[in-house]
């Protein structure tokens, strides 16, 4: 499904991600680990199509298409989805009239009908308690006024109504309490199908508990040094990341 | 003699207008004739007013406008006009009340709605205490022009403890054959008690030429009255292409009593140049005001707000609102002037003005202005002005929403903070509609 061959990205003229290969396969879900500043949300920037970002050499490679020549919203159309790390607050726009427009614009690139307001509204009432979110949140501005929390299952609510093939969550885990936690990963792993797949970027092993990832990659100084299976996170969460650290430091 | 007044200025024109029709207007001549020496004082404004610094309408006036005769509409131009279907329409058009094409049947008992030219040859003891006492002349010369030369308008009246549901709503039509200046001018009587929801539309329709609309609207706010009040200012809708024919100075001078609550909202959609000056007294205690407006501009149009509150007595509120979104090479002006008098402690003022800039070429000039004479008070202010949130059109093309919707999204949400202010269903509607238009 995505294939991503020595991606190097900067943003003001500085070099973050240093040569990343990635492959991912439809029904897999990915964890990838490391330290503050490894360069985690930039590749989470990178794949949703951030123009802030420069990328400088390699390519990613989706279903088949040249990811790196779609404008954003032709990546969410084609199925990638960021469950962002800060979602943002819009006052004045709906979630419900967001979603609407954001549906009708992805059915209209697939050249599909649009949705029926009845078929909307169906839709939204079985995401919501798909996910667990609060009706009267939905019915209110984007975000705004949202706990933390909120903003998440909000971020996660958003992903049921697009059926996304390919999910990246940044973050998703910081600043949720542990019942937060619990209903977050909940709603990811019933959206999980094997026809999609699932990109976790945390910094902590914690909501690997929840969402079993099938494979950890360990990303360090912009580069991924080491990859396992799920036991890696835990390793990690004993060792720190000084561990990795120090064998990249040796390898060097 | 034809040749000899077209060669003159707009102001010589004016005068000589003034002169050979006075006797035919109604009111008070005396009135008149001390409104035309202090306009002969004060001119039309040039830039160098500190007033009219950013509205050029010396210029526009310059040699452009002949004071000739203008057209008249028919029924079915009009009809698509009276936008609210629930509601008592009032047609003025060229400045003159025109009783046929208006919808006031049925009024409640204790309202009364009927030309300024009958309210004052009837001798009305409400239009005699009211009319002309709150626009001062020596301010404006605008106001010094409308009070002597205009020809009618309307009056309305709503008697003490009456409560009038449906909106009134008066229909200004500017429909012109020449260039031309109109000056029509409205009181509004809300006595003690009394309740009304007031709309002001202005509009351009089926002209080949320029309409200047010096346009002015008193209204009187008594003891514990409560008068909501919107003006919807779409010169240029009726037009071929949205030509820019129409024109409009807008005069409202309010004047608040005991207890009573006023909420103006002024949406300016299109007019080549629009100059709002507002002007709300509040000239007792426990008064409530709200000011909102919202003005979308383009292409070369020139819209300029300036308000006043005046704060005289204790223990009132008010709070204004305004936003605009400027695109193309147009000019927005928002000018907004506070006073709080010595006697007018335990004041709440609060006003804010925020703009987003669509384009390279537009430009907003912002300026609040606080004077505070009493020292216990409440007061702030605060501008902004930026382009649209690259983060939150990031987050919307996230989700699928190309860059055009993403924009129209987020400047319908920009502006929804003020149409939501809107009480009659219909009208927000129909501004909505409006608003959906110009973001096309």
């Amino acid at each position: 499904m995505l294939s991503i061959k020595n991606l190097h990205a900067s943003i003001d003229g500085k070099e973050i991600l240093r040569g990343i290969n990635l492959e991912i396969k439809a029904g897999e879900v990915h964890a990838i680990m490391g330290p503050n500043g490894s360069g985690k949300s930039t590749l989470s920037a990178v794949l949703a199509g951030r123009s802030e970002y420069e990328v400088t050499e390699g390519e990613i490679i989706y279903n088949g298409i040249n990811l790196l020549e779609l404008e954003a919203e032709d990546r969410a159309r084609e199925g990638i989805f960021l469950a962002f790390q800060y979602p943002i607050e819009i006052p004045g726009v709906s979630n419900i009239n967001f979603l609407k427009t954001a549906i009708g614009e992805i059915r209209a690139y697939k050249g599909l009908e649009p949705l029926a307001a009845k078929e909307f509204l169906t839709l939204m009432k079985e995401k919501q308690k798909l996910v667990e979110i609060d009706k009267a949140l939905i019915s209110r501005s984007i975000n705004e006024g949202f706990s933390g929390g909120e903003k998440k299952r909000n971020e996660i609510f958003q992903m049921a109504m697009l059926e996304p093939k390919l999910s990246i969550l940044d973050e998703t885990d910081s600043g949720l309490d542990i019942d937060a936690l619990r209903i977050v990963a909940n709603g990811v792993n019933k959206l999980k199908s094997k026809d999609n797949a699932t990109i976790v970027i945390t910094h902590y092993q914690r909501l690997l508990d929840y969402i079993i990832p099938d494979v950890v990659h360990v990303l360090y100084n912009g580069k991924i040094v080491k990859t396992g299976p799920k036991e890696l996170a835990l390793e990690l969460e004993e060792k720190g990341y000084d561990f990795i650290k120090e064998v990249e430091e040796v390898e060097a | 003699m034809e040749t000899a007044i077209k060669t003159s200025t707009i102001k010589d024109k004016l005068i000589f207008e003034f002169e050979t029709s006075k006797l035919f207007l109604f009111g008070d001549t005396q009135i008149r004739d001390q409104a035309m020496e202090s306009f002969y004082k004060q001119g039309i404004p040039t830039r160098n007013h500190e007033e009219y610094k950013y509205t050029p309408i010396s210029s526009i006036l310059k040699g452009e406008f002949d004071l000739s005769t203008s057209k008249n509409c028919n029924d079915e131009q009009i009809e698509p006009l009276k936008f609210l279907k629930e509601a008592y329409n009032v047609i003025i058009e060229n400045g003159i009340f025109v009783e046929g094409l208006s919808n006031l049947e049925n009024l409640p008992k204790g309202v009364t709605i009927c030309s300024l030219v009958n309210a004052a040859t009837s001798n009305s003891a409400v239009f005699e205490k009211h009319y002309a006492q709150y626009a001062d002349i020596k301010t404006d010369p605008f106001i010094a022009l409308n009070t002597a030369m205009t020809k009618d308008g309307v009056f309305i009246h709503i008697a003490k403890n009456v409560v009038i549901e449906k909106p009134i709503h008066i229909i200004h039509i500017a429909t012109a054959f020449e260039n031309t200046i109109i000056h029509p001018r409205n009181l509004i009587v809300v006595d003690e008690n009394a309740q009304v929801k007031i709309v002001e539309s202005y509009q351009t329709v089926d002209s080949k030429a320029k309409t200047f609309s010096n346009a002015l609207t008193e209204i009187v706010v008594d003891n514990h009255a409560i008068v909501d009040h919107y003006k919807i200012q779409d010169e240029n809708a009726c037009l071929p292409e949205r030509k820019e024919l129409g024109y409009l100075m807008n005069t409202t001078q309010v004047i608040q009593k005991k207890q009573s609550v006023f909420s103006t909202h002024t949406f300016t959609l299109s007019g080549a140049l629009v100059r709002n000056n507002l002007t709300i007294v509040l000239d007792d205690e426990h008064i409530e005001s709200h000011l909102n407006g919202l003005y979308i501009t383009s292409g070369n149009q020139v819209v300029d707000n300036h308000t006043v509150v005046d704060h005289r007595k204790p223990n009132c509120n008010s709070n204004e609102l305004y936003k605009g979104i400027i695109d193309g090479k147009s000019t927005a002006t928002f000018n907004g002037k506070i006073f709080v008098r010595k006697d007018a402690q335990k004041t709440n003022a609060f006003q804010s003005n925020k703009n987003i800039l669509l384009s390279e070429d537009g430009t907003i000039n912002t300026k609040p202005q606080l004077e505070i004479y009493a020292d216990d008070v409440k007061c702030s202010h605060g501008t902004s002005t930026g382009k649209l949130d690259q983060e939150k059109i990031f987050y919307l093309q996230a989700r699928g929403i190309g860059l055009t919707n993403a924009k129209k999204l987020l400047m319908h949400a920009f502006a929804s903070e003020v149409v939501n202010t809107v009480k009659i269903e219909a009208l927000r509607d129909y501004i909505e509609g409006k608003i959906a238009k110009t973001f096309e």
